[in-house]
């Protein structure tokens, strides 16, 4: 797992839509190398935590630091450019562009040269640098396994591979940080082994920290390092995946038995130095 | 019948016709990137048209000179109208926006007015010779010069958006803006490239039909074209804004055949467009190629 520096550093946050708290004095961190989750029952604010990371939220209150430099005020483009990358919870490709033109899209802010293919690379000594970026992009669809989709166009493709294109797309950006959004919401027991493999292969081989967010708690408990578990916008455990498991609070959110609010306890609950 | 005269105006139709294209895809450009339905697309043609007049009477600054820097000033105009007047706008009711693309528009219009008059004004003679012989038909060398330019920014686009980093980032914005920035788009560079580009190809068409039929106002009214067009190949679509462009153009052609020919109207050139407008958006409401809004819950 490497070192043992947080990578992501998130303080403090709450974030409330009018009347509604969707985070509520939030925090944790992740280490750099780490495979961390993000778990809770519908409504309980994940989704609203990975928009505060990437960008796409603001919170009222709290700040995130990205090795250790403050973000909370960057845009998400400013975001993507220092190493954050992320897939959404619903679809969100460029369904009407080919599967290559949605990875090159991840490609984008890595690009110098304005010209990519066609009868104008020559003019530009865009040549090289295409090249270069082609063979990136021909191992993340080697590695991805959609190889044979390259020129689809994307809203035609099945959902699963939908799916896999969105990770392909975000894997392009090559972030040190991947935020992933439920990315096994809604697949057959297999393409749910083949994306776990793929997140562990990009964790471990290709070195990217993983935020993951997933409702499929033994997926959860098998890939995940460390797990924090979110509950009517407030943390209410996070550890081992074993602790989790263990934790009555935690039992009590998924059982949706909410006679008293497990506030007072939520400070850190089988937190892990 | 006079089927000479037909087919004078049936070039004439498709020269014109290539020019509504190129100026309605300057407008969809606008609109698709950045949602605004941009009143003053006209006033881009008449401000380039008098902006190069200006340079090449006021300095006499050669052609080959004059032009690239007018275009060149487009583009500074382009950003900062962008820049100044419609970023504050973002996220203003769409309503408002297009308020104030109409007093720009107006303000343009006056704008120009007031700084070199009223009367149409001629461009200094470019080409040596004014008009050739093409299959039989005498074609005005501006003319020729107005296909060929706009078959190039056609073309230029069409390899613009394909291969480029900022057109392949223009769509990428044009679909899902938020999803566009978390790949690392910036959105604000996306909105002043698409009105700076806009504003650089109209003024170039702008000069082309300065070159013709002189500079004055009557210009503008190019931008009012734009709407038959741009509703008949969709508010979206690229492709629909090119074929939009040469109906019209060539309908317009038509009418004033029939026109001069039977119907003795007077002005059925000018307002057969609009009539077609009409009947557009009773049967095809979303034009030819334009994408369907389809209410997602
Ligand atoms: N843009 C928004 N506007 C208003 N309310 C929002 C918005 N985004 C989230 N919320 C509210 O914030 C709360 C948390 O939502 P969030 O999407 O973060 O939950 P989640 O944990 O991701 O749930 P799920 O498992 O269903 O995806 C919900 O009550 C939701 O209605
Ligand atoms: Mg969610």
């Amino acid at each position: 797992m490497g070192e043992n520096t947080a990578l992501l550093q998130v303080e403090n946050i709450s974030l409330s839509f009018g009347g509604v708290k969707a985070l509520q004095g939030v925090s944790f961190d992740v280490k750099s190398g780490e495979l961390f989750s993000i778990i809770g029952p519908n409504g309980a604010g994940k989704t609203s935590m990975l928009n505060c990371i990437s960008g796409r939220y603001h919170p009222q209150q709290g700040e995130i630091r990205f090795r250790e430099q403050p973000i909370t005020k960057l845009k998400p483009n400013q975001r993507c450019n220092l190493g954050i990358g992320r897939t959404f919870q619903n679809l969100a490709l460029f369904n009407h562009m080919s599967v290559l033109d949605n990875i090159m899209v991840g490609r984008h802010h890595l690009l110098k040269n304005n010209f990519l293919t066609g009868g104008l690379y020559w003019f530009t000594g865009a040549r090289r640098e295409e090249l270069e970026h082609r063979q990136q992009v021909e191992e993340i669809i080697d590695f991805l396994e959609i190889a044979h989709i390259r020129k689809a166009q994307a809203g035609t493709l099945s959902y699963g591979l939908r799916k896999r294109v969105e990770l392909a797309r975000a894997v392009a950006l090559k972030p040190d940080l991947i935020l992933l959004d439920e990315p096994m919401a809604g697949m057959n027991h297999e393409e749910k082994e083949d994306m776990a493999r793929y997140i562990i292969d990009l964790n471990e081989e290709w070195g990217m920290t993983v935020v993951m967010i997933e409702h499929d708690m033994g997926v959860v408990m098998d890939l995940s390092h460390r797990v924090m578990v979110l509950d009517f916008g407030q943390r209410i455990a996070a550890g081992l995946p074993d602790e989790i498991m263990d934790n009555p609070l935690v039992k009590k959110a998924y059982l949706g038995e909410e006679d008293e609010q497990p506030s007072e306890e939520s400070a850190g609950v089988g937190e892990v130095a | 019948m006079n089927t000479e005269l037909l087919l004078q105006l049936l070039v004439n139709g498709v020269i014109v016709g290539t020019l509504y294209g190129v100026v309605a895809m300057c407008f969809v450009l606008i609109y698709k990137s950045t949602r605004v339905v941009n009143f003053a697309q006209g006033e881009f043609l008449l401000i380039g048209a008098w902006t190069c007049w200006w340079l090449l009477m006021k300095f006499e600054l050669p052609f080959w000179f004059g032009f690239p820097l007018t275009l060149a000033f487009m583009v500074v105009f382009g950003i900062a109208l962008q820049v100044i007047v419609l970023r504050p706008l973002i996220g203003e009711p769409i309503i408002s926006v297009i308020m104030v693309t109409i007093g720009l528009s107006i303000f343009f219009q006056a704008l120009m007015g007031l700084l070199f008059g009223h009367e149409t004004k001629v461009y200094p003679q470019v080409f040596e010779t004014s008009s050739i012989n093409v299959l039989g038909m005498q074609v005005e060398t501006a003319y020729i010069l107005s296909m060929v330019i706009s078959i190039f920014v056609m073309i230029a686009f069409y390899f613009f958006f394909k291969y480029s980093k900022t057109g392949l980032a223009m769509r990428a914005t044009a679909f899902d803006q938020q999803v566009a920035q978390s790949l690392g788009i910036s959105v604000k560079s996306v909105f002043a490239a698409s009105w700076a580009i806009s504003a650089v190809v109209s003024a170039l068409a702008g000069i082309v039909i300065g070159m013709v039929n002189g500079v004055s106002s009557a210009l503008s009214f190019f931008g009012i074209k734009v709407f038959p067009v741009v509703i008949l190949g969709g508010l979206d679509s690229i492709v629909g804004s090119i074929v939009g462009g040469l109906i019209i153009g060539i309908l317009e052609n038509l009418a004033e055949f029939c026109d001069s020919q039977w119907l003795h109207i007077g002005n059925l050139y000018v307002i057969a467009p609009f009539y077609a407008l009409v009947i557009i958006l009773m049967v095809k409401p979303y034009g030819l190629f334009g994408t369907k809004d389809i209410e997602r819950i």
